[in-house]
C-alpha cells in the first residue's frame, strides 16, 4: 500500500522538478529562438517558436557593424578582468595580517569592517565622494567604490585561520618574512577560496550595472548591462532615443543572448565552486 | 596581585605599542591598501551623510555647507510629503511579499530534491536550478520583455489569440508587484535550496530507518522528520531576512519599473536615486537614505539578536 503511493507520489516529484527544469530552460531557448527569426516572422507566427523555421543573423551582424554592444563588451571585460585582480589583491591582503591574533590593533580593524556591513553612508555620499576623489566617468568608478567586499574579507579570513599553524612556524623557523609566508605557503594553499571569492567577485563585475549608473553618463564606458538595459528599453518607451531607430523584438533578444552568453556557457564548469562558497559564508557568517 | 601587574605595565606601554608596531610594520604595510579603501570609501561616505543635516551646497561641499534649519528640516520635508507614506508602504509590501511567496519555493525544492535517488537527475535539477541566479537583472528583464511585452511578448501573442485583446503587464499596476515577486522566485528557487539541502544532512538517517520499520510513507516521513529537521534553519533564515525587510531590492524595480506603475513600485531607494540623482537634491535625498538606514540597522541588530538566542539550537 505504502510502496504503491510512495511510487505516485515520486513521479509527482520528477514532473514537478521537470517542470522547473524547463521553466528555466524554455525563456532561454525562447529568446534564442526570436533573436535568430527575421522580425516579419515573429509577428506572423503567432507566437509559438521554439525553433526557428527561418534561421536570419541579420540582428547579431547588424550590431557588430553597429559596433556599440563591441565596445560595451571591451568595458565590460575590462572590468571583470581588472576589477576582480584589485579585489582579490586588495581583500587578501587584508585578510593575512588580521588572521595574526598579536598584531596590535586588530580587534578594533574588524570591529571597524563588521560595522560596515551593518551602517553605510548610502547612495547619495557614496556618490559624492567618488566624485570628490575624481572617479566620476571614469572606468575606475565602476572597480574602485567596490573594491573589498566586508564579507569576502570575513570567509578569507577565516578561511586562511584554518591553515595549519605548524607551516607557518615552519616558514618562520626557515627565515620567511610576511610577505615570504602570504605568497609562498597562505595564497597556494588557498587556492580553493581564492577560486570561489574570486569568481564572486567577477559575476558581479560582469552583471556591473548599479555602479555604472550612477557614476558614469558617458556612454563610451557603459558596460554591456546598461547598453543592454538602454535597448530593452528603448523598444517599451518610444520617448528615448527618437533620433535612434527603435530596435525590434528581434534584435533587443540578440543583445539578451550575447550579453548572457558567457556566463551561461562557462557556468557549468565552475558551478561547483560557487555551491561551496554559500556553505562556506553561512557556516562562517 | 592582578592590580599591581596592570600598574607595573603602565608607564611603558606607549613605547611597548611602538616597539610591536615597528615589529609587525610588513602586516601593517600589507594593510594600507584596503585600509585606505575604507577609510575614504567606506567610512568617508559616512561622514558624508551629514549633508542630511545642511543645506548642501556644490560649491561648498560637504564640509562648508551651512547647516540646515532646523537640523530635521528634510526629515520632516520627506515625513510630511505624500511620498513618505507611498514609499514606505511599497518597500514594505514588496519586501514582505516576497518573503512570503518565496521561501516556500525553496524548501519545497530542497525537500524534492532530497526524495530523488538519481544521482544524476539530481545533479542536472540543481545546476539548471542555480542559473538564473547568475543572471543579471537586466537579462532577466529581457526574458520578462521577450514574455510578457504588450506588443511581442509571447504570453500577450496566446492572450491575443484567445481573447483578441493584450495585457499590459509591464505598465499595469494591477501586475507589476506580481512580476517582481514571481521572477525573483524563478531567480532564487533553485539557490535558496542550497542551504536547506545542507541542512538535511544533518538529520539523523537512523530516524528514517525507525520511521520505515514502523511502517510510514515518504510523505510522512517528509511531514515528521525532514521538516522538523530544518525548522530551526527555516526560522533562522526568516529571521535574518526580516531584518533586512526594508530592502526590497533597488536594481531590480528600477531595472524593470515606468512612470505608469510608480504608485505600486516606487520604493524608498528608487525614490531617493531620483530625488538625488535626478533632481540633485542631495540632501533631501541623504535624510531619506540615512533614515532608512537607521531603521534598518535596527531591525538587524534585533533580528541578529534573536537569531543569536536560538543558535545553540541550530549548528
Amino acid at each position: 500500500m505504502t510502496v504503491w503511493k510512495d511510487r505516485l507520489f515520486l513521479s509527482v516529484v520528477y514532473i514537478l522538478l521537470a517542470g522547473l527544469v524547463v521553466s528555466v530552460i524554455f525563456p532561454l531557448l525562447y529568446v534564442i529562438s526570436v533573436s535568430l527569426t527575421p522580425y516579419s516572422e515573429v509577428l506572423k507566427q503567432g507566437g509559438f517558436l521554439v525553433f526557428p523555421r527561418h534561421v536570419t543573423l541579420a540582428a547579431y551582424k547588424a550590431f557588430l557593424r553597429d559596433g556599440l554592444i563591441p565596445h560595451a563588451y571591451g568595458v565590460t571585460v575590462f572590468i571583470t578582468v581588472v576589477g576582480t585582480f584589485v579585489n582579490l589583491v586588495l581583500t587578501s591582503l587584508m585578510a593575512y595580517p588580521l588572521t595574526k591574533k598579536y598584531l596590535p590593533g586588530r580587534n578594533a580593524f574588524l570591529l571597524l569592517i563588521v560595522f560596515t556591513t551593518l551602517f553605510g553612508g548610502g547612495m547619495i555620499p557614496t556618490y559624492l565622494i567618488v566624485k570628490e576623489t575624481g572617479l566620476l566617468d571614469t572606468v575606475w568608478a565602476m572597480i574602485v567604490p567596490g573594491a573589498v567586499g566586508s564579507f569576502n574579507l570575513l570567509v578569507m579570513k577565516a578561511f586562511f585561520e584554518n591553515l595549519p599553524e605548524s607551516l607557518d612556524e615552519a616558514a618562520r623557523i626557515d627565515g620567511a618574512g610576511e610577505t615570504g609566508i602570504l605568497l609562498r605557503i597562505v595564497l597556494p594553499l588557498s587556492m580553493p577560496i581564492m577560486a570561489t571569492i574570486g569568481l564572486f567577485y567577477a559575476v558581479g563585475h560582469w552583471n556591473e550595472y548599479f555602479a555604472a549608473i550612477i557614476y558614469v553618463s558617458d556612454r563610451k564606458l557603459h558596460p554591456l548591462q546598461v547598453m543592454l538595459q538602454g535597448i530593452l528599453r528603448a523598444g517599451q518607451s518610444p520617448e528615448m532615443n527618437i533620433e535612434e531607430t527603435m530596435p525590434t523584438i528581434s534584435l533587443q533578444m540578440a543583445a539578451v543572448v550575447l550579453t548572457a552568453l558567457p556566463i551561461v556557457v562557462i557556468y557549468p564548469f565552475i558551478q561547483k565552486h560557487f555551491t561551496k562558497g554559500v556553505l562556506l559564508g553561512s557556516v562562517k557568517g | 596581585m592582578e592590580k599591581t601587574i596592570a600598574e607595573a605595565k603602565a608607564p611603558n606601554l606607549g613605547t611597548r605599542w611602538r616597539r610591536n608596531a615597528w615589529r609587525y610594520r610588513a602586516l601593517y604595510l600589507m594593510m594600507i591598501p584596503g585600509l585606505l579603501y575604507y577609510a575614504i570609501y567606506v567610512y568617508g561616505p559616512m561622514y558624508g551623510a551629514v549633508i542630511a543635516f545642511k543645506d548642501y551646497n556644490v560649491t561648498k561641499g560637504i564640509f562648508g555647507s551651512p547647516w540646515a534649519d532646523p537640523w530635521y528640516r528634510y526629515f520632516k520635508m520627506y515625513l510630511d510629503s505624500p511620498y513618505a507614506w507611498q514609499t514606505l508602504r511599497n518597500t514594505l509590501l514588496i519586501s514582505l511579499y516576497k518573503l512570503v511567496w518565496g521561501m516556500p519555493p525553496g524548501i519545497i525544492l530542497a525537500i524534492m530534491l532530497n526524495e530523488v535517488k538519481h544521482k544524476f537527475f539530481k545533479r542536472f535539477v540543481q545546476t539548471v536550478s542555480y542559473l538564473p541566479h547568475f543572471l543579471s537583472m537586466v537579462i532577466i528583464y529581457g526574458l520578462v520583455v521577450a514574455l510578457l511585452s504588450q506588443t511581442d511578448g509571447l504570453v500577450n501573442q496566446w492572450i491575443k489569440a484567445l481573447t483578441g485583446e493584450s495585457v499590459p503587464f509591464l505598465t499595469s499596476t494591477d501586475w507589476f508587484r506580481t512580476i517582481l515577486v514571481s521572477t525573483g522566485i524563478w531567480q532564487n528557487i533553485g539557490w535558496s535550496a542550497i542551504i536547506y539541502l545542507a541542512a538535511f544532512s544533518s538529520i539523523d538517517p537512523s530516524l528514517y530507518e525507525a520511521a520505515r520499520c514502523d511502517g510510514a510513507g515518504r510523505r510522512r516521513m517528509i511531514w515528521h522528520i525532514t521538516l522538523p529537521g530544518i525548522r530551526s534553519v527555516i526560522l533562522l533564515l526568516l529571521v535574518l531576512r526580516l531584518g533586512h525587510v526594508l530592502d526590497a531590492g533597488f536594481e531590480q524595480i528600477y531595472i524593470m519599473y515606468n512612470v505608469h506603475v510608480y504608485p505600486v513600485a516606487d520604493i524608498i531607494d528608487t525614490w531617493v536615486f531620483r530625488v538625488g540623482l535626478v533632481d540633485m537634491n542631495f540632501s533631501l535625498a541623504t535624510a531619506v537614505g540615512l533614515f532608512k538606514t537607521l531603521i534598518g540597522v535596527v531591525l538587524i541588530v534585533g533580528a541578529n539578536r534573536l537569531a543569536k538566542r536560538w543558535e545553540g539550537s541550530i549548528w
